[in-house]
């Protein structure tokens, strides 16, 4: 068992703009992209449990070329509203480093 | 055909090594272009119409790139100056060149391409219907287009494209989509226009695109019939196929379908292959031309004035109860805001915010761990109030009133918050918020962004 944090070169999320967020997750080598993806471990469903979301709104793509899983999400805060704390949307993918993915 | 396209930067301000640059130079580019804003930074930059780079660090950039047009008698574009892309960055920007001009002995033809709204022409759209809201998107109306202190289109290709058509050597833009700047010439000189935006998608952030980008740095592009080739113009920063492919995941919610005024950017098709050990081929990418001419536009409006104060709890019996202790908080200063006016007949109205660091403040309702708290927090009140007085007003009185508030478990006056500064509240100036997510369907790609020429000689 390994964390989605340990297999990723790279787990971030930014602001698309000031209304919508998005999670990037990166692998360096095809074979662990494949085996994250293949895994099921991050889906529409499970990060929609983990950030209390309805599916409806969010798109998951895979992107092959860069080795990549991505995620995009309305903005539940707009940036820098007065609610809002994070103004760049940087820090906002700090659940997904610790999912487990299964040993291949 | 090739068109070849020099980024020096991200974006002007953020610097680049000059023997990056002076590479880029000897590629023979037939354009010197770069990005001078964004919303990344939030809404204040627009909202007052500051820039979020110094004066000093942008006018070195733009120096170097318009000493670098000379020597190669190539166009040079820059766009969204000062950041919000508003009339105020864009004159920042033309007063900042003209001076460099001055000095070092410059003369060319300077085009000044406006992104700044008319808010009686925007009025006039909405009540046509033509103008819509993205998903999602804050409420419109004409209330709404009058109160905001800026707005601005982000402009397409065509009206930069229109300056150099008409002789500009220098061209600086209001707001315009990062894109249109770097791909307005190549498709000019007649380059496949899915080659040219995917260019210049990547082209607008710099080295960004590299596997390790150490520093802000530059990136060069050659664009020719049925590919593109990009390469970082520093030597020890390299591109990899992989690297090249990520570019279209950064800040873009769908990585495969990017729109811009004119369409859309298809990249589902793009192949990507190592050109050589540090640059990337990309083939396949396609441009959709869209049914409907669209212009997004960004709008800040002042919510009002701020004052905030930071404290720390350590107290074990606090955290215990971190909320009903908040909650009480924030209830009893309400009945205290009541006393300290008492030249008025009601108080002014406030908004109070209350973070907890250390538990949700970072997420919110993203958070799924908000139900444990640490050791200690961080909270940070926000008063915002409708003018600085006031808001100043309230937070010294709150850091007081927040300071012993007490629980009922320790019986006599206590100190509950650990203030890293005095006096602990700090006054933080007006605050803005983003009022727009939309787009308006005009006329023509020309009539939201006019333009205007200038002779400069020296």
């Amino acid at each position: 068992m390994a964390t989605l944090g340990e297999l990723a070169k790279l787990i971030r999320s930014k602001n698309a703009g000031p209304f919508n967020l998005t999670f990037d997750v990166m692998f360096d080598e095809e074979e662990t992209y494949r085996r994250v993806v293949e895994s099921n471990v991050l889906t529409k469903e499970v990060f929609c449990r983990l950030y209390n979301l309805a599916e409806d709104k969010v798109l998951l793509v895979h992107h092959d070329d860069a080795r990549a899983i991505k995620i995009s999400i309305p903005r539940p805060v707009f940036s820098c509203d007065l609610e809002d704390a994070d103004c760049y949307g940087g820090q906002q993918f700090g659940p997904l480093v610790g999912i487990e993915v299964p040993d291949p | 055909m090739e068109a070849r396209v020099l980024s020096p930067c991200g974006v002007i301000g953020s610097g680049f090594p000059e023997s990056s640059f002076e590479r880029g130079l000897s590629m023979k580019p037939h354009v010197i272009a770069c990005d001078g804003g964004s919303t990344d930074n939030g809404p204040a930059f627009l909202g007052a119409g500051m820039p979020n780079f110094s004066r000093s660090a942008t006018k070195r950039d733009l120096k170097l790139m318009l000493q670098g047009r000379e020597s190669l008698g190539v166009p040079v574009i820059v766009g969204s100056c000062g950041t919000g892309g508003g009339d105020a960055g864009l004159e920042w920007m033309r007063d900042i060149c003209l001076e460099i001009a001055r000095e070092e002995e410059l003369s060319f033809k300077l085009a000044l391409v406006r992104g700044e709204q008319d808010k009686a022409y925007l009025k006039k759209r909405y009540k046509e219907g033509r103008i819509l809201a993205l998903d999602p998107a804050p409420p419109i109306d004409e209330e709404i287009i009058e109160n905001s202190t800026h707005i601005v289109g982000m402009m397409g290709d065509e009206p930069i494209a229109r300056a150099l058509d008409e002789g500009a050597d220098v061209v600086l833009t209001g707001r315009a989509s990062d894109t249109s700047v770097f791909a307005c010439h190549p498709v000019r000189m007649g380059a496949d226009r899915g080659l040219s935006w995917h260019a210049a998608k990547i082209l607008e952030c710099g080295a960004a695109c590299a596997v390790h980008r150490a520093r802000p740095d530059g990136c060069f592009a050659w664009i020719r019939d049925d590919h593109f080739v990009v390469e970082p113009l520093n030597p020890q920063m390299y591109c990899t196929p992989q690297s090249v492919a990520s570019h279209t995941l950064y800040e873009n919610t769908d990585p495969f379908f990017i729109t811009e005024p004119a369409g859309v950017l298809d990249t589902s098709r793009s192949a990507y292959s190592a050109e050589s050990e540090r640059a990337v081929r990309v083939a396949g990418s396609e441009f959709h031309t869209a049914e409907r001419y669209s212009i997004k536009l960004e709008g800040a409006e002042l919510v009002g004035y701020q004052s905030v104060i930071i404290g720390g709890v350590r107290d074990p019996m606090i955290l215990k109860q971190l909320d009903p202790w908040l909650d009480g908080i924030r209830e009893g200063f309400e009945a205290r805001v009541q006393e300290i006016f008492p030249d008025r007949e009601t108080p002014p109205a406030y908004q109070l915010h209350i973070r907890v660091f250390g538990r949700d403040a970072v997420m919110g309702t993203l958070e799924p761990e908000a139900g444990r708290i640490p050791h200690e927090v961080g909270v940070l009140f926000e008063v915002t109030a409708e003018d600085q007085v006031s808001a100043n007003t309230m937070a010294s009185t709150l850091a007081h009133f927040a300071l012993h508030y007490p629980i009922p478990e320790w019986g006599g006056l206590i100190s509950t918050l650990a203030f890293p500064f005095t006096p602990a509240e700090l006054e933080k100036g007006p605050v803005y918020r983003f009022n727009l997510n939309h787009v308006v369907y005009p006329d023509d790609p020309y009539e939201m962004f006019p333009s205007e020429m200038m002779e400069v000689a020296n």
